[in-house]
């Protein structure tokens, strides 16, 4: 993130410390991860020591520390969507896109998170697609979502 | 220190009355007192952090009566503690398990569990770590060096003590305060050919030999960072402790 950006952010939230989180949820709004440099630089403006900084990137499993695709797909992982056949999705998802143990594709062009439940087991199995929630998948419909975005 | 007369509470450990200092820490009153209570991750000079679950006591309060850490339990007028009672000593053999599949490296965690006849667990250990994640190490890091190096990373299962991005920070000093306090031995420390290195935090520093003896004594850089907080020159740390 250039350093102007950075700035902005920081002054949005008067470099209080007690923001720390707002802050870093702008800066993965922006960047889609966190930066090591801007991680360090935000320990820095707010004087809060690095290692407290990381503990609370590492602690939310909504931050990420590795880039992240352009797209980003999470599966709900959670016990109605489970049973419901999400599992295969993952598969299936994983078998497409070649998409390794980290969850990010080599091209950079998606991430695969999983979640424990997104509150909408009704509508299970869910999966998320750039912010877009799409019910009841199954491998034929989860091909049709998908296609766009394997062209990208 | 005098202890102002508000501050002072009375309470009962095993039926006997004591005076404690209001809110100072259970354990830390225990102790003083004599009484015998395990623990792993409490040291006086820090906050206390209820890690290690080993310090288990009962305590009524009123009408209520719980199991509860004593470390970071306040002294409070009117509570009654009992330590060794069967739900303590069954949580506690319950707790060595647990941190017997945790750390199955760590020697103090092992010998603490034979006293209490827990040779083995039924859960499933963590081959080869012997770090019970207590904190201890860090807490000691920030509220008594001031370095705030190291924390925390991740959560639940996969939470470990490392320095950030688990690579050198720049903040370490190399004391090795942390090897020195950590309950289990799990950090460290290798001193040759006049370099410190704590292998777990990536920190290799080399080291000042003393002006008079001409052995190295502790890391420059360690030395510069003490000189710079109390303000002296650089050359008041030129000879090691034993030489002064």
């Amino acid at each position: 993130m250039d350093s102007q950006k950075l700035e902005t952010i920081l002054d949005k939230h008067d470099r209080q410390p007690a923001a720390l989180l707002a802050i870093l949820q702008d800066i993965q709004e922006e960047e889609n991860y966190l930066p090591k440099e801007d991680v360090q630089q935000v320990a820095k403006a707010l004087s809060i020591s690095l290692a407290r900084v990381y503990s609370l990137a590492t602690f939310f499993s909504s931050f990420s520390l590795e880039p992240r695709g352009k797209h980003i797909c999470t599966v709900c992982m959670g016990t109605a969507c489970h049973v419901r056949g999400a599992p295969k999705l993952v598969d299936h998802i994983r078998r497409e896109f070649d998409v390794p143990e980290t969850g990010t594709t080599k091209d950079l062009n998606l991430t695969l998170e999983t979640v424990n439940c997104v509150g909408a087991c009704a509508l299970g199995p869910l999966l998320i697609l750039d912010q877009e929630y799409h019910s009841n998948m199954t491998p034929a419909k989860l091909d049709r979502v998908l296609k766009p975005i394997k062209q990208d | 220190m005098a202890v102002q007369d508000e501050q002072k509470v009375s309470f009962q450990i095993e039926g006997r009355s004591y005076q404690g200092i209001r809110e100072e820490s259970l354990l830390g009153a225990l102790r003083r007192y004599g009484y015998e209570v395990p623990s792993l991750c409490y040291h006086e000079a820090v906050s206390p952090y209820g890690a290690c679950r080993l310090c288990l006591v009962e305590v009524q309060k009123g009408k209520r009566r719980k199991l509860t850490t004593s470390c970071n339990y306040p002294v409070l007028e009117g509570i009654e503690v009992f330590l060794d009672t069967e739900k303590v000593v069954s949580t506690r053999k319950m707790v060595l398990q647990l941190l017997l599949a945790q750390a199955p490296e760590a020697r103090s965690v092992r010998e603490l569990a034979e006293e209490y006849g827990v040779t083995d667990t039924p859960f499933k250990k963590d081959e080869g770590n012997a770090c019970i994640s207590c904190g201890l190490c860090a807490r000691v890091c920030k509220e008594i060096v001031g370095a705030d190096a190291i924390g925390f990373a991740g959560r639940g299962l996969g939470k470990r003590m490392v320095s950030p991005y688990d690579e050198t920070n720049q903040a370490c000093i190399g004391c090795a305060a942390c090897v020195v306090v950590c309950p289990t031995d799990c950090i460290g420390l290798k001193e040759e050919n006049g370099i410190r290195s704590i292998e777990r935090w990536h920190r290799d520093l080399p080291m000042k030999n003393c002006k008079v003896c001409e052995r190295p004594f502790a890391p420059t850089f360690q030395l510069n960072h003490f000189a710079d907080q109390i303000g002296v020159e650089k050359s008041h740390f030129d000879t090691c402790p034993n030489c002064r």
